[in-house]
């Protein structure tokens, strides 16, 4: 017994001394371009993540299969599992920023909290990092957020554009409309309130607020007063993970009309829509990029990863809203990255030389097309000051088993939206004591 | 043999009540944070310091905190999240409000604030007790979290709710907030900060104060007959802890985090340092320090585990593998030693100080 409990101390000594001694995995010695991967595999947001994740990782194992890389510089691509929790996306940042190759061609938090975290990590390590759908909305101001780019749309961009759409099924007056607004109470979920607070004077709408508290699964009340006192005229959704599935079932129980319940991105996915099943039909949302396979590179990748086995997750997966979302954020980093090869040369680059990429960014609709994803999204282009792009967004409906593209893309009023953006930004940097960078000098 | 006391005479008070009675204690605490001072920062990398050190460290002074509450005087805490978010906001106000007051000054003026606010969710200690005051002190962590996240002048009016630490320096260009922090600038500040923490809780539980709050846990009755004042002793023991939690999380916001929401001092942060101290070992300052290094390192030890030894799994196995792990290994210790790793040490001390002749 005595040895034993001995025995148990010691092995809990060198367990906790074991991680002082070991360091991560050592860098390969290669020339390859390092993507580093942060997914939430595990954690309850995994059926969210993991699409989102596998749909980066299999567009890079894709072109590395099929093309060997980047213009023939090998993509080496690595990931650590968040679990949508920040301090371990911390820990994963800390862990693959050095662990790569070469530097991080750029990052991809996956999660609008560990962006929050990384802001300062990218700004002192000078690592690109985009936060596509997600993160700041502020982070549109290139001259504050050297390193964050958020394209092709914000919140912000994106709650405009849900009115865009009201508005021209109102028939062109939200004079005296009710509009309601069903949040998950978090950061990411209050992101739209000042737009749609500020499109409320300038359009007459009544805004009404009801927050959910995270994770959302009780939400009885809140769709009690939405649908039987308050009765909106059109309620819109902030919400995440399985907020949102108990939103839409609650919906459809207390009768709303579901054709003018419309969510953000993130509330307009299959796993979201499909546990209400036809009582979700109807159900609106906001993307910015086409749904399906119906694509060559999307077939590429089941050809050339699939068929070979080496997807990184289930092959039906490949399609659905949030793999489409995983494919874009990694074609929009490896165009970046082709812009900078083009100045730089084909070698695997720094995160600066990818800056300069992502800054002198202009993916066309043209471009899209040569890539193999025709009318996938709409046209993105950046600059030293703009790090958002200014790019469409369209709103898609449920029809019991999957999404249809039911309005044109809408371009977001980006001329009132850059104010509040500047505004914003400019209070983060006299909070944080910044000097604002000069864009006309590059 | 080498951890022997014989030939060690105490001639005075003071030698007798030293914190360390055994010189080679002495000299290994010693040795331990010259090694975690002037080694360390050589050998570590970036990553090494920024995210399994200073989380530990920030821990450290968490389980500490919560160990003064619970272990030490036997008041059951789950509102540690919401004690740690005090330290947070109102560091955050402090500091943007006066930019000029130097960060240690701040830090230990939100200890201060939280301290206040634990006087307030500790009256009702006076009352109840066990579970029932575990039940109460949840009201703090809820209605805490609550007070951040729907009060905007909390984070100065940021559309996200979302404060991000300024860059701040201790004295001249040694910044330990904010983007110019290097890891090595924020670790050594915290080793020496968490150590004279660790110090003053050392000597505080010493103290008369200390010894009321024994006296309080165990059995209080018995306490108010010898003189001790309930009031006194169970406020002062809330005022303390909440002190060091309250620093706790203004360190984790503004040195490991750097930016933060009130969600992240949710629920699960009380339960992650009550795990920790329960782990650890009650009533001990060193139990603090092994909970915390438990709770924060092995996970991240388990995750880097399979890539170590060159394994390439799944990220997804991986992390199943760790939850997996992770909570066998706490049901293992809690059967091996349920007064936790620092009565295992206290064992394992007793066995060296007969060896190699046990009896």
């Amino acid at each position: 017994m005595i040895l034993r409990r001995f025995l148990a101390g010691s092995a809990a000594a060198a367990l906790l001394a074991l991680p002082l001694v070991g360091s991560p995995a050592a860098a390969q010695q290669e020339e390859a371009q390092y993507f580093p991967g942060l997914p939430y595999r595990s954690g309850p947001y995994a059926p969210s993540g993991i699409p989102l994740g596998s749909g980066y990782a299999d567009y890079l194992a894709m072109l590395q299969a099929r093309d060997g890389g980047i213009n023939g510089v090998p993509i080496h691509y690595e990931e650590c599992d968040t679990g949508y929790n920040n301090d371990r996306g911390v820990e994963c940042y800390e862990r693959l920023k050095d662990s790569g190759p070469t530097e991080p061609a750029a990052w991809h938090p996956l999660s609008t909290g560990i962006t929050y975290a990384l802001i300062p990590r990218v700004t002192q390590d000078e690592a690109p990092m985009l936060s596509i759908g997600y993160g700041r909305a502020d982070a549109a101001d290139g001259r504050v957020f050297p390193w964050i780019f958020n394209p092709p749309i914000t919140y912000w961009a994106g709650a405009d554009a849900i009115i865009q759409y009201i508005q021209a099924e109102e028939g062109g007056n939200l004079e005296g409309k009710k509009i309601a607004l069903v949040y998950h109470d978090s950061a990411y979920g209050r992101e739209p309130i000042a737009t749609l607070e500020r499109l409320a004077e300038e359009e007459g709408y009544e805004l009404s607020l009801f927050p959910v508290a995270p994770p959302g699964l009780e939400q009885k009340a809140t769709w009690l007063q939405v649908a039987r006192q308050l009765r909106p005229d059109w309620t819109l959704m902030w919400g995440w993970g399985v907020m949102n599935s108990t939103a839409i079932q609650e919906a459809a129980a207390v009768g709303y009309p579901m054709d003018r319940f419309i969510g953000i991105w993130w509330s307009g996915t299959e796993p979201d829509a499909r546990p209400a099943g036809q009582a979700g039909a109807g159900y609106k949302s906001l993307n910015f990029h086409a749904t399906g396979t119906d694509f060559p590179a999307i077939q590429d990748i089941l050809t050339h990863v699939y068929d070979q086995g080496n997807g990184s997750t289930e092959r039906d997966t490949v399609g659905e809203v949030n793999y489409n979302r995983g494919v874009l954020n990694a074609a929009v980093t490896v165009e970046a990255v082709r812009a900078a090869q083009a100045e730089f040369g084909e070698r695997p680059l720094t995160g600066e030389e990818v800056r300069w990429g992502l800054e002198n960014l202009e993916i066309s609709l043209e471009r899209w097309k040569e890539l193999g994803l025709d009318g996938f999204a709409g046209a993105i282009s950046l600059s030293c000051e703009d790090h958002e792009g200014g790019g469409s967004a369209y709103v898609q409906q449920w029809n019991g088993s999957a999404w249809e593209p039911v309005s044109d893309w809408i371009q977001p009023r980006n001329d009132e939206l850059r104010p509040a953006y500047e505004a914003s930004a400019e209070q983060y940097a006299e909070e944080q004591g910044l000097e604002l960078r000069d864009c006309s000098a590059m | 043999m080498l951890y022997r006391e014989a030939g060690q005479f105490k001639s005075d008070y003071v030698s007798d009540q030293a914190i360390f009675p055994i010189l080679q204690d002495r000299i290994g605490v010693i040795l331990i944070f010259l090694f975690a001072l002037l080694v360390v920062p050589f050998i570590a990398s970036n990553y090494m310091l920024s995210s399994i050190l200073v989380p530990f460290l920030v821990f450290s002074i968490a389980a500490i905190g919560l160990n003064i509450l619970t272990g030490y005087c036997g008041q059951v805490s789950l509102g540690t999240g919401g004690f740690m978010a005090c330290g947070a906001f109102f560091t955050f106000k402090l500091t943007t409000a006066m930019p000029e007051l130097n960060i240690l000054l701040v830090f230990l003026l939100a200890g201060f604030g939280t301290a206040l606010v634990g006087i307030a969710f500790g009256l009702p200690s006076l009352r109840i007790k066990g579970f029932y005051l575990a039940i109460a002190t949840l009201a703090a962590q809820f209605f805490l979290i609550w007070m951040f996240t729907q009060n905007p002048w909390w984070t100065n009016h940021s559309a996200a709710g979302v404060i991000t630490a300024p860059p701040r320096a201790l004295f001249g260009d040694f910044y330990i907030t904010g983007i110019r922090a290097t890891p090595l600038n924020k670790y050594i500040f915290l080793l020496c900060f968490t150590a004279l923490l660790a110090l003053v809780a050392k000597n505080l539980v010493r103290s008369a104060l200390g010894r009321a709050w024994m006296a309080i846990r165990d059995m209080d009755i018995a306490a108010e007959i010898i003189g001790i004042r309930p009031l006194a002793a169970k406020l002062s023991a809330f005022a303390v802890s909440s002190f060091f939690i309250g620093i706790s999380g203004a360190v984790w916001a503004f040195m490991y985090t750097a930016s933060v929401e009130a969600l992240a001092f949710e629920v699960t942060r009380s339960f992650q340092v009550l795990f920790m101290i329960i782990i650890g070992g009650l009533g001990s300052i060193l139990g603090s320090f092994l909970g915390a290094a438990f709770i924060v390192l092995l996970p991240i030890m388990l995750s880097n585990l399979p890539a170590m030894v060159g394994l390439r799994l799944p990220v997804d196995l991986v992390a199943h593998l760790e939850f997996m792990i992770f909570g066998a290994l706490i049901v293992f210790f809690l059967i091996v030693e349920p007064h936790g790793l620092a009565r295992l040490w206290q064992i394992g001390k007793e066995k060296l100080r007969r060896w190699p002749f046990p009896y």
